[in-house]
């Protein structure tokens, strides 16, 4: 009985009640402890007994130190000498421990000599008892679900386990994650190391082909040739023939074109008939949401506007900035009106300009500079601004 | 480029031709179009199935990306080229740096007031992910770079010039040669430079000294600061950090410009 421990009988946030039996009382070794019949709590943890009359008298053992058990049967026994008529006995579980650890806390009993107990139920319902005893002592539950009040173990190695649903087992989980996230990662890179090899055969494919046709091996139709422009195009190969922007010219990018045809017209009126290929690169995108388009899609795209007969044009300007106009706005109508507005004015800036007209500085600028490339306007150069003058030479 | 032509003359010709080029071993293109269209039914398959296990390996590892672009370039495939490509279509690499592009370019249009169309790619970068928002997914540096490469080709001279272990990103077709890139170099450590300071550390004339920052003034790249104590300072407003600048309008800029 000096396996006990004083207990305030609650369970702990990971124990569960077994099964509990009320007149029991307990027996250090053969010898009636000196405590009252009781209940017997059996937990996943603990083996705890606590007083009827006497709720704050309650101890309890782990189950981790009980060696092993048994039954003993009611039936006739040991009969006290003095008494005359107890004849039968009732039914006992014994129950053998291992010696109390160093750490143990207080208990009812400081030592005994015995090293097993019993408990001798009074009111039956020790099979029932010793059926989940038995259940609880295999399955060691109290293994897997450690609590968090430090109990007093048979072994000092368990000890450290009690904390572990704390801060060790938050750090394991994290640790478990990144070898996981790790796993995946060289997963992956792996899997992208064998997709490229594929990849690459298909480049070379690809360039097989490509110097076939340049050497005029074979006899390729044109619609072969559009063909293969897709392939490339859908695998992000460069045209290898022709250096250019691959994929000019497949079927992919005459639609965009007309789609552009038919999406711009009412921008491009908006803003004077012309606009920079990135706003239109922002305005297209930006209205798609999903599945853009690439820079060079848009690129090669308005490159067909001519040869699908659209009223749209991409132009390049000598500065390199690229714009899509709409065919109607001839050259000649933007540089005539560009002299009457500067004219009017005496004088313009680029950015007097766009805010005449509501363009974008840039194309203003590309406005008047046009016009003075013709000969009609003629510009001050200073540190205070490029300021362009209808040319009277 | 010649028609094929029809009838029995020129199906006899096409087939000795065949013949002759089976004899030397090799095999004709039109076959290996063929060949290239099973196998690019094929790869699709690998790709999608990689797709299906580690797209959001790609659109959430920044360093995967990196060596998934790397590893492109290495065999000669941009998987950024269109829209319509698979590596596009299947990864969603296409759209994740289309968008991007999308949104530096507005970024730079919003600034181009202020510093005339040079930024510095930290800036860009910050600009950039405050118009994410917080729940958008993270970019780099390098996915900036990549998609400020793919800008270049709709002209508008979308540039990057190497200053100071970082780089300015030129959204304007501004003509900046050698000289302005190595004076803007020199202002970056003071974010101004004047005319001494160029003579000095680069040993020019006078006159090839202002000429380069004339022609920064007049593109609205720098500022000039003619009340600075000493010698006039040419400021540069993209390089302009955090602490000394505050946010200009148009109208402002406007008034500035001498």
């Amino acid at each position: 009985m000096d396996r006990f421990s004083w207990s305030n009988g609650l369970l702990e946030i990971n124990e569960t009640l077994v099964i509990q039996q009320r007149g029991v009382k307990l027996y250090d070794g053969d010898d009636k402890a000196k405590l009252d019949v009781g209940v017997a709590l059996l937990s996943t943890h603990r083996l705890i007994w606590r007083d009827l009359k006497n709720h704050e008298c309650c101890i309890a053992i782990p189950l981790s130190q009980i060696i092993f058990f048994e039954e003993q049967a009611a039936g006739i026994g040991k009969r006290s000498v003095s008494a005359s008529t107890s004849l039968t006995l009732d039914a006992k579980i014994v129950i053998h421990l291992h010696p109390a650890p160093a750490n143990k806390e207080p208990g009812p009993y400081q030592q005994s000599k015995f090293s097993y107990i019993k408990l001798s139920f009074k009111e039956h319902g020790q099979i029932e008892f010793f059926r989940r005893l038995t259940e609880e002592m295999t399955q060691k539950r109290w293994e897997n679900t450690p609590v968090s009040q430090p109990i007093p173990t048979a072994t000092g190695a368990q000890a450290g386990r009690t904390r572990a649903v704390g801060i060790v087992g938050i750090e394991r989980k994290i640790e478990e994650r990144r070898k996981e996230t790790d796993k995946n990662i060289s997963e992956a890179f792996e899997d992208l190391s064998k997709l490229m090899v594929k990849a690459k055969e298909m480049v070379e494919l690809s360039r097989s082909i490509a110097n076939k046709i340049k050497d005029k091996q074979g006899d390729i139709t044109e619609d072969e040739t559009i063909r293969f422009k897709s392939y490339l195009l859908s695998m992000g190969i460069a045209n290898p023939v022709t250096r250019e922007t691959h994929g000019s010219g497949t079927h992919y990018h005459m639609q965009l074109a007309k789609q552009l045809g038919d999406m711009l017209q009412a921008p491009l009126e908006e803003r004077g008939g012309m606009m920079a290929l990135t706003e239109v690169y922002c305005l297209v995108n930006r209205a798609r949401g999903m599945e853009l388009l690439s820079p060079e899609d848009l690129v090669n795209a308005c490159k067909m506007f001519e040869s699908l007969k659209l009223p749209l044009r991409l132009r390049v300007f000598d500065s390199g900035v690229m714009v899509v106009q709409l065919q109607s706005h001839s050259e000649e109508e933007m540089i005539a009106s560009a002299l009457d507005n500067v004219s009017e004015k005496g004088s313009l800036t680029a950015e007097e300009f766009a805010k005449l007209l509501g363009l974008s500085v840039l194309l203003s600028k590309e406005r008047l500079l046009l016009a003075e490339k013709m000969g009609h306007l003629c510009r001050d150069d200073s540190v205070e601004g490029l300021r362009f003058y209808p040319n009277l030479f | 480029m010649h028609r094929r032509g029809v009838g029995a003359g020129a199906i006899a010709k096409k087939k000795l031709a065949e013949a002759k080029y089976k004899e030397r071993g090799t095999v004709l293109a039109e076959d290996q179009i063929v060949q290239m269209s099973k196998q690019l039914e094929t790869f699709k398959s690998h790709l999608e199935e990689f797709a299906s296990k580690h797209k959001q390996e790609i659109r959430k590892n920044s360093q995967f990306r990196v060596q998934f672009q790397e590893m492109c370039a290495t065999i000669g495939v941009d998987p950024l080229a269109s829209g319509k490509g698979f590596w596009s279509e299947m990864l969603g690499v296409g759209d994740f740096y289309y968008e991007l592009g999308v949104q530096i370019i507005e970024v730079c249009l919003a600034l181009k007031h202020r510093n005339g169309g040079l930024i510095t790619l930290d800036e860009l970068h910050q600009r950039v992910l405050k118009g994410r928002g917080k729940y958008a997914q993270d970019v780099s540096q390098d996915d900036l770079v990549r998609a400020i490469k793919k800008l270049k080709a709709m002209g508008n001279g979308f540039g990057m010039i190497p200053v100071g272990g970082s780089y300015l990103v030129q959204s304007v077709p501004a003509e900046l040669n050698m000289d302005h890139t190595v004076v803007l170099q020199l202002a970056e450590k003071k974010g101004y430079v004047t005319v001494s300071e160029i003579k000095e550390s680069l040993k020019w004339e006078k006159e090839r000294a202002c000429h380069v920052l004339d022609h920064l003034l007049k593109e609205g790249l720098a500022w000039l600061d003619s009340q600075a104590a000493g010698e006039p300072q040419y400021w540069l407003p993209a390089l302009f950090s955090e602490l000394t600048s505050r946010d200009v309008t148009p109208e402002e800029a406007n008034q500035m410009t001498p």
